[in-house]
């Protein structure tokens, strides 16, 4: 089972990025993704939490401090799974195909890459739909196969923005439950970006609660419930007494982000 | 609901269906029908000769009798627009990627291409004429102007690749190539092919306006040379028969590339989407 270690995957020192048209996204953050945690970083929009993992999966560059990598293989070609907010899927591609994508660009074969694919599409439920066209599937299940899409390489860190925004409530909790015993059966880490403190409280076991102009760490919050957690533990007491301590610290995140 | 109406429902929603298609076969058809007929009217009450204006049984005569000159004027036309596309087609996409691989080369001749093909090509074709033989000269006019539609629609749709799927392309590691075979030219597919649709009629415009042009010089006979020579010889009715030809080659060619549209992109495009319910 997948918990916490005292390894460090990546550290964050003093990051700090400022847009060409002026705009400091970011300004002194500093952060360690520890290994096989559930990271979730939360905060108000436009604090940077979406550029934070941006930065860590090397799609954008920092202006300023340094991020370090104690094991290089962690950041090869194929180590870092990405799933947006939006499925980000090839239209012209079925769902094998789609989900084929690292592979194909890392110029492994399809004969030699299917076994891996197709584990990796009934991990998220979507055996039977490898032939399908993104346009014939649901928001839920064009998200799912993102998800097998950025696990199918087995990444040792999974970076995940706002992947469940734009979803109705009962794929969201569907979705939030079995990636959750994706990350407890692989131990992959993750660290997962939202703009919910429901969402962050049920899935991670450390919340990094961050404030705006620039974005920075305003308070971190451990989530000591074990895994694996269900249904049951959304209406729990203990659920809740989280979800209050996390509330308190986004609502001074963000009076922090206004008064600076 | 009661299951009578759960099955009459359907029943009528197809009916209402199949008579719509019919209204959509049958429509134009009576349209056309309507004209001839009026047409055919205007011609006999008025007595006019056919010099002035034949009578569409006349045209239709012509057509069959002048079969031999017109099949092998087609052919030309149809030879040289298709080269023309062809041209056009590898032209337009081969200059779509090299401006989309290098801003600086777009920058330097995009503004010419612009030039092309807002100067009217029944202007160009003259001098082209000139300096070049005729046949060459036909198919650089139809090259013109169908070459500009697939290089801007082309470079559009290279230009409008996902940003996300773009940075997905990069974190694994994909070289320009790859970005460019695997991504780039899939998602610009559908712009492409809009070009090519524009391009296809364009090349025919082009290739018609070269002959013209080339007037009574033209040893090569395409159909816009018999439908010149034609008048010159106030042969009338075989100016309508070649025109007839003209309207149905551009009309086959649009069916034809409206086919390859829907052919490669059914599977997974927007445009391609068949209603249901």
């Amino acid at each position: 089972m997948a918990q916490a270690s005292a390894v460090t995957v990546a550290s964050l020192r003093g990051v700090a990025k400022r847009f060409a048209s002026g705009t400091r996204a970011l300004g002194d953050l500093n952060l360690d993704v520890r290994q096989g945690e559930f990271l979730t970083l939360l905060g108000p929009s436009g604090c940077g939490k979406s550029t934070a993992l941006r930065i860590l999966a090397g799609l954008s560059e920092a202006s300023d401090g340094v991020i370090t990598w104690p094991d290089a293989s962690a950041r090869a070609a194929g180590a870092i799974g990405f799933v947006f907010q939006e499925p980000t899927l090839m239209p012209w591609a079925n769902v094998f195909d789609n989900a084929y994508l690292p592979f194909r660009l890392a110029g492994t074969s399809r004969a030699q890459a299917a076994a891996r694919v197709n584990a990796a599409l009934d991990g998220v439920g979507l055996g039977d739909f490898a032939d399908a066209y993104p346009r014939e599937l649901s928001g839920g299940m064009k998200m799912r196969v993102s998800i097998a899409r950025a696990l199918a390489t087995q990444p040792h860190l999974l970076l995940m923005d706002e992947p469940f925004a734009a979803l109705d409530e009962i794929s969201r909790f569907k979705l939030n439950n079995d990636l959750l015993a994706l990350w407890q059966q692989r131990g992959t880490t993750v660290v997962f970006v939202t703009h919910s403190v429901f969402e962050s409280v049920y899935l991670s076991n450390r919340i990094v609660v961050m404030t705006s102009r620039p974005g920075r760490v305003f308070a971190e919050l451990t989530v000591d419930t074990p895994y694996p957690r269900s249904e049951s533990f959304r209406t729990s007491a203990e659920y809740v007494a989280h979800c209050r301590r996390a509330s308190q610290a986004l609502v001074g995140a963000m009076a922090a982000g206004e008064s600076a | 609901m009661s299951r009578a109406g759960t099955r009459a429902a359907p029943a009528r929603a197809d009916d209402q269906l199949r008579r719509e298609r019919w209204l959509r076969v049958l429509s134009p058809i009576a349209a056309l029908v309507l004209g001839v007929v009026a047409w055919d009217l205007v011609v006999r009450v008025n007595v006019l000769p056919p010099y002035v204006l034949p009578s569409p049984l006349l045209v239709l005569q012509t057509l069959f009798a002048d079969w031999a000159i017109l099949w092998r004027a087609l052919l030309t036309t149809l030879a040289i627009t298709f080269e023309g596309l062809i041209l056009a087609l590898a032209g337009g996409i081969g200059l779509a990627v090299l401006f989309n691989q290098s801003r600086a080369v777009e920058y330097s001749l995009y503004p010419y291409a612009v030039v092309l093909q807002v100067t009217p090509v029944v202007a160009i074709a003259p001098l082209l004429l000139i300096y070049l033989p005729q046949q060459v000269a036909v198919l650089a006019c139809a090259w013109i102007v169908a070459f500009f539609p697939v290089l801007a629609n082309t470079t559009l749709g290279l230009n409008s690749v996902d940003r996300n799927l773009l940075a997905l392309f990069s974190l694994y590691g994909a070289s320009r190539w790859r970005i460019l075979v695997n991504l780039k030219l899939p998602a610009a597919l559908p712009h492409m092919l809009g070009g090519l649709k524009i391009a296809g009629g364009l090349s025919l415009i082009g290739a018609v306006v070269a002959e013209i042009a080339a007037g009574s010089a033209g040893a090569g006979s395409g159909l816009a040379y018999r439908i010149v020579e034609s008048g010159y010889r106030l042969n009338i009715p075989r100016m309508f028969a070649a025109l007839i030809l003209l309207s149905a080659t551009g009309i086959a060619m649009f069916i034809a590339l409206s086919a390859l549209t829907h052919l490669l992109l059914r599977r997974w495009h927007e445009s391609a989407l068949v209603e249901e319910g």
